[in-house]
């Protein structure tokens, strides 16, 4: 049995995708739906396995403005359900979001935002607690694994009590971190869909979902919110912790509580500070706050990654000055802690320390001078490309068809496991200079070379994965297309979304539930649009590069080429070796040979080493994926492929 | 009831593991087992794992907090690892350098993965000598064992992560013993990879 669905009382460890997962089962969820992204989603993904023994719908949608839809529809028709994104989804949902929390929603429904304070696997570290705030809708944060999953349960429950959508925001160090959960009960009833819409278009419960009129609706939002904080008042999610008589009082939510509590006891402060934890944390209960800030003067807030209830608190603390006096805050505007990157229990000790002026007791001097010494020796390991991987092939035919054209053409990145190739230029050959949002690369692209007129007269690429491709970068293609915009554009198709661990896209004849359904094929798609289409194996270097140069060459029109190779950790190939490779030592000319180390120095497959005692190449067999693309690196053919047995 | 469970205690409460190696060494799935374990012994166990883009061939590392009372931060704070497992030398060394303290173990595995930089001759890599010394003069104990030639002998590089855990279970500086990995490990392994995952964690124990 899936451990998801582990008896009530039992106690399990959950990561905290799988404690969100398993409250929203406890809560009765009917239907998920989310796009992936690092790191949200686990969420989704646990959900799929069970969808037989719960009677859930699960779909990994096109993007996450989709998903959300999808989502509402359910909770339209009366359904519990539950949609979940990484922290940038929500800027993409947030057009249908602003509406929907406009017209109300009935059956329970939960947003479910992941974010990545510091960016451990983003490009960006943007907070969607804004979101919450902007577009009026109550914002919820667990603290811990238990509050994972009880938090989202509560969740639906105040959706369906205020009939809006409510946000629940994790953090990376809370979904991907586990702990022990204690599970609840699961419902044994499933719900039964139904949609009412006769009833008046003033009526939110009969009438016709809709944000109109906009007045009307907008007061009746308001008043779901005032009910929202009447209901925070008394949450058992905002909790104090601490003496009766703090010297200071730490406000705090998310995984930040923890770090917070762990630096109140490196500094032995048990009894000296205290701590507020808010799980709910937009619009902040006030009388709430009111009551803990009349325990003491300083206050200090910890959160992540803007301040954001520093704000909140600030504002609030302007209407009660007269009955709670001045009050002196540390936090982010001040500078007390970093408002840019994630924190940690060290952080929190640093600045506590400062505040309360206690010393941490750290390492003994001899011990830290042993690790100063010992620090210089250790190599630095960049991330890179897998060994057998796609994307490092496609790159290098990309860069020699640069090379050969001449013109100083350079790529738009996208996001995706190929973004490396602009996170580390070497990665990508130094070929990719742009990385921003989903799809951007192909809107930039087609930007650019419209800047001939203005002396910018390079040809321009952009590339995109194949979920990517379905996600946002249709309209970017259609754009070039109807503005003529004559860019080279390059579908890094590996079979699935390999960066976040291999949903199902739309390209695929699966789906979220395992499911057959049709593949929506790229190349007609593309062809539809009225673009050229080639298509490619990368593995051959040569070919591809052939096809790509006299791509680039032609002029005054869209042109599209389909790079075709499975990832190398899908499923189908871990593990698998297509080539047995050997470096053939009298071939390899070593330093001597006039290629400047071609296979490791440029090519930097992690697979393929340098022998320092004997000065050639070498295949680490461990962890070579036998590709064999470096057999046609080498232009002494001294690398060799052999096929391997079945 | 808690207290009841567990059978054995901890030698320090909590008690801060760290499972380190290269992206693609099955750092998570050897955090996951270990903490199984734990789990099941009566303990509240936080991990706190990165994965992602980390996965792609660069530094992974795995924050294993195990304590009798309640969930800790997932992160484990600079200088305060009580035990570190690595999957590879130099991450183990990268992790002892901001993690370390006069009292850590280090359990590592011999078998070196290197870095791209060093591949190109834009770094070097420690030998092996220079790797002792550093791991003498930064723990208490440390066990180098060449887990890897043991996974392969057994077929599959891949099993060096459940060879350190059989290491590691019989240094006995945790409450666990080789019947909870096999309890651990029958939960979600298929009955086939099961007897070679037992052969792997007794290789492992063999090496202490
Ligand atoms: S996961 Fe797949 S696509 Fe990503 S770097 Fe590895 S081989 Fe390439
Ligand atoms: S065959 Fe060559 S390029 Fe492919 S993984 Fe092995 S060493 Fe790397």
């Amino acid at each position: 049995m899936s451990k998801l669905l582990s008896p009530a009382k039992t106690e399990v460890l959950f990561m905290g995708n799988e404690a969100i997962a398993r409250g929203a089962l406890e809560a009765g969820l009917s239907v998920a739906a989310g796009y992936p992204g690092t790191p949200s989603s686990e969420v989704i993904e646990n959900l799929a396995t069970v969808t037989k023994e719960r009677k859930l719908y699960v779909e990994w949608s096109t993007n996450e403005k989709v998903a959300l839809e999808v989502a509402a529809a359910a909770s339209f028709a009366g359904l519990r359900s539950v949609c979940v994104m990484k922290q940038n989804g929500v800027n993409v949902a947030s057009d249908f979001l602003l509406h929907l929390a406009a017209s109300g929603t009935r059956g329970g429904i939960v947003l479910v935002t992941c974010e990545d304070p510091g960016a451990l696997s983003s490009v960006n570290e943007g907070e969607s607690r804004y979101f919450a705030r902007m577009l009026e809708i109550p914002l919820l944060e667990p603290a811990d694994f238990q509050e994972a999953k009880d938090l989202t349960k509560w969740a639906f429950e105040l959706s369906e009590k205020i009939r809006n959508i409510v946000i629940l925001r994790s953090v990376t160090r809370m979904s991907h971190a586990s702990g022990n959960v204690i599970c609840g009960k699961l419902p044994d009833k499933s719900g039964i869909a139904r949609f009412i819409y006769d009833g008046l278009i003033t009526d939110p419960l009969r009438g016709p979902v809709i944000s109109t009129p906009v007045v009307i609706k907008h007061t009746l939002q308001q008043e779901k919110v005032k009910k929202a904080v009447e209901l925070f008042e008394d949450s058992p999610f905002n909790k104090y912790f601490g003496p009766r008589h703090p010297e200071l009082l730490i406000i705090t939510s998310s995984v930040c509580f923890l770090y917070s509590q762990e630096a109140i006891s490196m500094l032995g402060l048990q009894k000296r500070v205290g701590i507020l934890k808010f799980g709910c944390t937009w619009p902040l209960p006030t009388k709430l706050l009111k009551k803990y800030l009349r325990l003491t003067d300083k206050i200090m807030i910890v959160e992540e990654v803007l301040p954001f209830l520093e704000e909140n608190i600030k504002v609030a603390v302007v209407g009660m000055l007269k009955e709670i006096g001045i009050k002196t805050f540390y936090g982010k505007m001040d500078g007390t802690l970093p408002s840019v990157g994630e924190l940690n229990a060290d952080l929190v000790v640093h600045a506590l320390g400062k505040i309360m002026k206690v010393k941490y007791k750290s390492l003994p001097g001899s011990y830290t001078r042993e690790i100063k010494k010992i620090a210089p020796l250790i190599p630095e390991r960049e991330l890179t490309f897998c060994p057998g991987c796609p994307h490092r092939a496609s790159f290098w035919s990309i860069n020699n068809a640069l090379q050969l054209d001449g013109r100083g053409g350079f790529v738009c990145g996208d996001i995706g496991c190929y973004a490396m190739a602009a996170l580390s230029p070497a990665i990508g050959f130094n070929t990719v200079r742009t990385l921003h949002s989903m799809g951007s690369g192909t809107g930039l692209a087609s930007g650019f070379v419209k800047l001939n007129a203005f002396g910018l007269e390079k040809p321009v690429l952009a590339v995109c994965g194949d979920s990517t491709f379905y996600h946002a970068v249709i309209p970017a293609l259609i754009n070039a297309q109807h503005n003529r915009a004559d860019i080279t554009f390059i579908v890094l198709d590996n079979a699935g979304t390999a960066m976040t661990g291999f949903q199902p896209h739309p390209g695929l004849a699966v789906s979220a539930m395992g499911e057959s359904v049709p593949a929506v094929d790229i190349p007609k798609i593309c062809s539809a649009i009225g673009a050229k289409v080639a298509i490619s194996d990368p593995f051959d270097l040569e070919g591809t590069s052939r096809t790509l140069t006299s791509l680039i060459a032609e002029s005054g029109s869209l042109k599209v080429l389909i790079l075709r190779q499975i990832c190398a950790l899908s499923p189908e190939k871990k593990g698998k070796k297509k080539f047995l490779m050997q470096v053939n030592e009298e071939l390899c000319l070593g330093e001597n040979c006039g290629c400047n180390r071609l296979c490791t120095r440029i090519f930097r497959c992690p697979a393929l080493t340098w022998d320092q005692i004997k000065k050639k190449a070498a295949v680490d067999e461990v962890i070579c994926a036998g590709c064999g693309v470096c057999y046609s690196i080498c232009p002494q053919k001294a690398i060799m492929r052999t096929e391997a047995a079945e | 009831m808690r207290d009841k469970r567990m059978k054995m205690s901890l030698a320090k409460n909590p008690m801060n593991i760290i499972i380190t190696g290269v992206g693609g060494q099955g750092n998570v799935m050897a955090s996951r087992v270990l903490a199984g374990m734990l789990v099941n012994a009566g303990y509240f166990v936080t991990i706190g794992e990165t994965f992602g883009m980390s996965q792609r061939g660069g530094s992974v590392m795995s924050h294993l907090r195990v304590s009798s009372k309640s969930a800790l931060s997932p992160q484990i704070p600079q200088g305060r690892a009580d035990i570190i497992i690595a999957l590879e030398p130099v991450e183990a060394l990268r992790v002892l350098v901001k993690y370390g303290n006069p009292d850590v173990a280090v359990l590592s595995n011999s078998r070196v993965v290197y870095p791209i930089g060093v591949i190109t001759g834009d770094f070097t890599y420690p030998s092996l000598d220079e790797i002792e010394s550093a791991l003498e003069k930064l723990t208490a104990h440390h066990w180098l064992i060449d887990a890897t030639a043991a996974a392969v002998e057994l077929g599959n590089p891949v099993l060096g992560n459940i060879v350190m855990i059989g290491a590691l279970v019989n240094t006995a500086m945790l409450p666990i013993d080789c019947r909870a990995f096999e309890r651990e490990i029958t939960k979600d392994i298929s009955a086939d990879k099961h007897k070679l995952n037992l052969a792997a964690f007794d290789a492992g124990a063999k090496m202490i």
